[in-house]
């Protein structure tokens, strides 16, 4: 082949891959304002005076901008006292369950013991149950002990570590070269300080990964708050948010308000966070 | 005491959380709800066994039982129209393309959102009169659909929501199976004459198939167990038609009290999902290639 065939050759594929990558901002930049188009048109609805969300054609940028519809539903509408519930529910939990399950992981991980694989595919095999058939059962246990309209099967379960964690978090204790303990173990440091001082400094990321998705779990759920909590002041962010549906019906400038502030705090930890994220989602997809 | 032996205690201890929650919440609840449901039992009294009536009931007796079947498995048409635009995305994406992490937000933010405010939003959207998606449809003279009060149009736009909420997450999944495409594999291909459309048939779509069928089976298990959004978008409604079987169970269970013929509602549906997940991975041999 001449010189001249392939400097042919390479211009048409540099041209061909110059249209690929055009169709593909086109086609990125296109999705894009679909996924963003109705988050600022909940942000303008939010902004909105009473009558103007019924306006036709709607104005995106209201006439009136309407501050005052977010003091009156972070107020008056208690979605701030949902938010404090919903944190002394999920950090607590979240911390003591990533303990939990960190220690479990590391013994997975690294001690030989009778049994050990025998309890670990046990575990395991718990994430494979769908959820509704423990969902009445449970309700029933908690209702026994009278723990209905508490928090505390919103707490408990949590407490005991997840199933998920303790994959993901073995995964991880199993790269870590184990001359370190060896050395640790010589000095006459016990398994417990071991783990504490030499295997949790080490598990950061992973840790901040599983531990950001055991927060972001807790403060989304619905689902468990609903089943469980019956008096208003004990309502958690997302009920005291689904609650404005039959309280506020049809102000939607109110709702559209609750629904940007109640999605503010997980937005920011994604901003954040975002590498955490990606590296999270990937690992704990790669088991499959 | 050897030191083996302290090991094991060491062990034990560290493990005895999770082993004990699995007992707890796992194991005793489980056992628990088989008896549950071969008994009448609404919560207050004593569960009265009645044999196989609930689920003799449910199969024979309970034409709403096979609606909510039908409509769950309607409402699961999101997964390959999700699927394949999540691939697309993750696609364009791989392109070594400028802005990367501002897409990459974008299609993301809905993931981490929480659920209700994303469903209050789709509410509002769906408006017939006043919602932006009609507002936007009649900018092409089209009217749109009462679409949430209506028995034709609402799954439709539940699937519609379904389908923009996951996007994020399966793209992310995508983008690293992607990225994990060895590139010789693309340079072979190029070599023996294989054009864009053929080396992603043959590489690109072999390479990623593990991904694929991750996301298929955690999206089955999660589509036919979805119950927030049903709840908050539509309750079941208009006639029944966005009435889910989870959605059924949870009106069994906690409005009309009946936990036992719920609880065989569960063992139904699970062992629908527990099927299906086999079937997947008993058929995925067939189409997925495991370096």
């Amino acid at each position: 082949m001449s010189d001249v065939a392939i400097g042919v050759r390479s211009s048409k594929k540099r041209a061909g891959e110059q249209i690929r990558k055009a169709v593909a901002y086109l086609f990125l930049i296109a999705g894009s304002v679909i996924m963003a188009v109705p988050f600022l048109w909940m942000l303008s609805t939010s902004l909105k005076e009473e009558g103007a969300v019924f306006e036709l054609p709607p104005k995106w940028i209201p006439e009136v901008i309407e501050w005052s519809n977010y003091s009156f539903v972070l107020g008056e509408a208690n979605l701030l006292h949902g938010f404090m519930n919903t944190l002394i529910i999920v950090i607590p939990t979240t911390c003591i369950g990533l303990f939990t399950s960190a220690i479990a992981a590391y013994a997975f991980a690294r001690i030989q013991f009778p049994a050990r694989n025998t309890l670990f595919v046990m575990l395991l095999a718990t994430m494979m149950i769908p959820g509704v058939v423990t969902m009445i059962p449970t309700f029933i246990l908690y209702k026994t002990i009278g723990w209905v309209d508490s928090w505390l099967p919103l707490m408990v379960p949590g407490m005991f570590g997840a199933a998920a964690a303790v994959f993901f978090l073995r995964q991880f204790f199993m790269t870590i070269p184990s001359e370190l303990e060896d050395a640790a173990m010589m000095d006459g440091l016990n398994p417990f300080q071991i783990f504490i001082k030499i295997i949790l400094p080490l598990a950061k990321p992973a840790l901040m990964a599983q531990g950001i998705f055991g927060f972001l779990g807790g403060y989304n759920d619905f689902l468990g708050p609903l089943i469980y909590i019956n008096s208003p002041e004990k309502f958690t962010l997302q009920l005291v948010l689904a609650s404005f549906q039959g309280m506020y019906t049809a102000n939607w400038s109110y709702i559209m308000a609750g629904s940007i502030l109640a999605l503010i705090p997980t937005a920011l930890l994604f901003f954040f966070a975002q590498r955490y994220f990606v590296e999270g989602v990937t690992l704990t997809g790669m088991k499959g | 005491m050897s030191n083996k032996r302290k090991m094991y205690i060491w062990a034990y201890a560290f493990i005895s959380a999770p082993i004990l929650g699995f007992l707890l919440f796992a194991m005793i609840p489980i056992c628990f709800s088989v008896y549950v449901s071969f008994t009448k039992y609404s919560g207050y009294h004593a569960p009265e066994l009645t044999g196989a009536d609930n689920y003799v009931r449910l199969l024979a007796h309970d034409p709403l039982f096979w609606k909510t079947l039908k409509n769950t498995i309607y409402s699961a048409l999101s997964i390959p129209f999700g699927m394949m635009l999540s691939l697309a995305i993750a696609i364009a994406l791989n392109q070594k393309i400028v802005g990367i992490r501002l897409f990459r937000t974008a299609f993301f933010l809905p993931t981490i959102s929480s659920v209700v405010a994303m469903t209050l939003l789709w509410k509002w959207i769906f408006n017939a009169d006043y919602g932006l998606l009609n507002i936007f449809l009649g900018w092409f003279g089209i009217t749109g659909p009462a679409w949430l009060s209506s028995e034709a149009w609402a799954m439709p736009a539940m699937i519609l929501q379904g389908i923009w909420s996951g996007l994020g997450f399966n793209m992310v999944l995508y983008l690293a199976a992607l990225q994990g495409v060895p590139r010789s594999l693309y340079e072979a291909a190029e070599i023996d004459g294989a054009g864009g459309w053929q080396r992603f048939v043959k590489v690109t779509i072999p390479c990623i198939s593990p991904t694929t069928l991750y996301i298929l089976i955690t999206s089955i298990i999660g589509a036919m167990q979805d119950f927030p959004r049903f709840q908050i978008m539509t309750e079941g409604g208009p006639n029944y038609s966005t009435t889910t079987i989870v959605y059924y169970l949870f009106q069994n269970a906690f409005r009309y009290m009946e936990m036992g013929y719920a609880s065989a509602m569960a063992w139904m549906l699970g062992i629908l999902l527990m099927t299906i997940t086999l079937l997947n991975f008993w058929l995925s041999r067939r189409w997925v290639h495991y370096e």
